[in-house]
């Protein structure tokens, strides 16, 4: 029972911190119909900006905020260099101009800070174990990255239903000329917004980096997640994603916990040790091709255009 | 009727007789290295041109073709591992894994246009690599060793380079014959017309999703044979060359030499792959100048290789 409420609050951090990445890329995707596979990329980038910049200034928070800004202002330069000439382009183009941008990421990476890992310790306060209820503890910087996502996605709702900005980046959502006919400068507003979606995605790497070696290519992986929760979720609605990120998180972390044994049950033991790594890779994307099959526009599905 | 003799299809009858005189020329000069380099390249070239023939021609984006390289390869490496060495039955069964695969995932996927398309083939494609993770009987994540290729018999010996050199391109040529085949047919002009307009073709009485998955299933069976060859050329398939960045790869090179037009794979094949040797020789951080360039040639050069071609030799 109590591996079972550990399991699910890994569950939980592991979907939120992929809410993270999706956000991003379904305010990039559904907003502005680009698929921009360089996402995980910028997720990448955000860790190892982590890591150079905390070692640099000796301070985490320091650090941290200085990673969130260079993933920002990244994303900013991206998107103004090369990325806005995509829009309205068929989207093989942007898959295939964002793929030429994994193969640079990945090398320049290796450029710089070399072809073996980083790791980014963490500060003694975030290393405590916390009691959340008796007999069950949690490691700190699990909990406040369950937090931060969750400050993050309250913010960004209100950011994107409640403010004036919001209101214009989703009126370009669903008319790009008109708005750029009502005297807003629709450039710069595109622009904000790919830059957000890649502060997201340097958020989710360098939150991720304690846990995990910064290592080339870790995008990659988690890019293709991230992508099958927008898909599942329905592409540009970010209601749809964060469910489906929670979905996703809790059946990936559960399935790698339990699957064994349930598959125990059913099969001879040396069966089940075999078919259960495999099966619980599979699992979410055999999530996926079901809801894909059965609701071919997603489970929550943006407004109608 | 547009005149034969222009700028393209110059260079392509020079890649053809490039491609066919390519062994004399390395018993001549005395150079291995380049038939080893090219029999990759004519693999490669030949599964590419399969992804060509469902999105060039079908409009159909598929991001999970590395899945067919897989199971082609798997199927020569598994009967080879149980014993079974004879390329008369593994070659029909790497066919036949791959024509099944491509029904299924086909089926499923179909139901589905746009990015959603691109993103279930991807996602069906991850799934048969975690699969080949997950086979220990067969190396799992480390893969498995082909300690004896194909073995046809004597009618070919597969570890001969030049006489496996010119199967690769038998198989090549004769995978563009049949695509040419196809496009050129009824049933090719059907599948292009839904591409350019589905409600239409629809109207008339076709069902679009029919022939589209037909198609697919052709190209995911001539993909599947080019699985085959590239286990016999590596002696080796791992889950690795199943990636999802495999099948990233393979877009490129149908992108890069003009998607849509019978030989640009096998011309975007030979740009990219002979690129990659170049600048690894010239810098081991190839990657660096080979993104950008690739997204260079995405803004600029729409049509690819063959279409700067058409353009210059229309002058």
């Amino acid at each position: 029972m109590l591996v079972l409420v550990e399991q699910s609050l890994n569950g939980l951090q592991f979907g939120l911190l992929l809410f993270l990445l999706a956000a991003g890329l379904t305010l990039v995707f559904g907003i502005m119909d680009f698929v921009n596979l360089a996402h995980g990329s910028l997720y990448m980038m955000g860790a190892y900006f982590a890591a150079t910049f905390v070692a640099w200034t000796n301070s985490f928070v320091l650090g941290i905020l200085l990673a969130l800004g260079a993933t920002l202002l990244l994303g900013i330069a991206l998107e103004f260099i090369a990325l806005r000439h995509l829009y309205g382009r068929d989207h093989l183009d942007q898959v295939l101009a964002t793929f030429g941008l994994i193969l640079f990421f990945n090398d320049a990476v290796r450029l710089i800070w070399g072809p073996a890992g980083l790791s980014l310790p963490l500060p003694a306060w975030l290393t405590v174990p916390v009691q959340i209820v008796p007999g069950v503890s949690y490691p700190a910087y699990r909990l406040s990255i369950i937090a931060v996502a969750l400050a993050v996605a309250a913010l960004l709702y209100l950011v994107v239903m409640r403010t004036r900005v919001g209101m214009l980046i989703r009126a370009g959502a669903s008319n790009r000329e008109m708005i750029g006919a009502l005297g807003i400068n629709i450039k710069l507003l595109f622009t904000l917004v790919f830059g957000l979606g890649a502060a997201l995605a340097g958020l989710a790497g360098l939150m991720q980096a304690p846990i995990l070696t910064v290592q080339i290519g870790m995008g990659e992986n988690i890019l293709i997640l991230a992508f099958v929760i927008i898909v599942i979720g329905g592409i540009g609605s970010i209601r749809g994603a964060f469910l489906a990120a929670i979905f996703v998180g809790m059946i990936d972390t559960l399935g790698r916990a339990f699957l064994p044994d349930l598959l125990r049950m059913a099969l001879s033991s040396s069966a089940a040790s075999t078919a259960a790594p495999a099966l619980s890779s599979m699992l979410i994307y055999l999530l996926m091709a079901i809801v894909l099959v059965v609701r071919p526009e997603g489970l929550f599905p943006a407004a109608k255009r | 009727m547009k005149s034969r003799i222009n700028v393209s299809n110059a260079v392509v009858a020079l890649v053809v007789l490039g491609l066919t005189l390519l062994p004399v020329y390395s018993a001549l000069s005395g150079n291995i290295f380049i038939l080893t380099l090219f029999t990759r390249i004519v693999i490669f070239a030949l599964a590419a041109a399969s992804l060509n023939l469902i999105m060039g021609y079908g409009g159909m984006m598929s991001f999970g073709h590395a899945a067919y390289l897989g199971i082609g390869g798997y199927a020569v490496g598994i009967l080879a591992f149980e014993g079974i060495g004879s390329g008369f039955i593994q070659w029909p069964v790497a066919l036949l894994a791959s024509a099944l695969y491509a029904l299924v995932i086909g089926a499923l996927s179909l139901r589905t246009r746009g990015v959603y398309f691109i993103m279930i083939t991807l996602a069906f494609a991850q799934m048969a690599y975690y699969i080949a993770s997950g086979m220990s009987r067969y190396g799992g994540d480390d893969g498995l060793t082909i300690y004896k290729r194909s073995n046809f018999g004597g009618l070919i010996d597969l570890s001969n380079r030049v006489q496996f050199y010119y199967l690769c391109l038998g198989c090549l040529f004769g995978g563009i014959y049949l695509i040419w085949r196809i496009i050129n047919s009824r049933f090719g002009m059907v599948v292009q017309g839904i591409r350019s307009n589905e409600q239409r073709m629809q109207a008339i009485g076709y069902h679009a999703n029919r022939y589209r998955l037909v198609c697919f299933v052709i190209s995911g069976t001539i993909c599947g044979l080019a699985g085959a060859l590239l286990a016999n050329n590596t002696d080796f398939v791992s889950p690795a060359g199943m990636y999802w960045t495999r099948s990233g790869e393979l877009m490129v090179m149908v992108v890069f030499g003009g998607m849509g037009s019978l030989f640009g794979p096998v011309i975007g094949t030979i740009a990219f792959l002979l690129l990659e040797e170049l600048l690894s020789q010239f810098t081991e951080y190839w990657a660096l100048i080979m993104g950008p360039l690739l997204l260079l040639i995405v803004l600029f050069a729409r049509g690819g290789i063959m279409g700067l071609l058409g353009r210059f030799g229309r002058g």
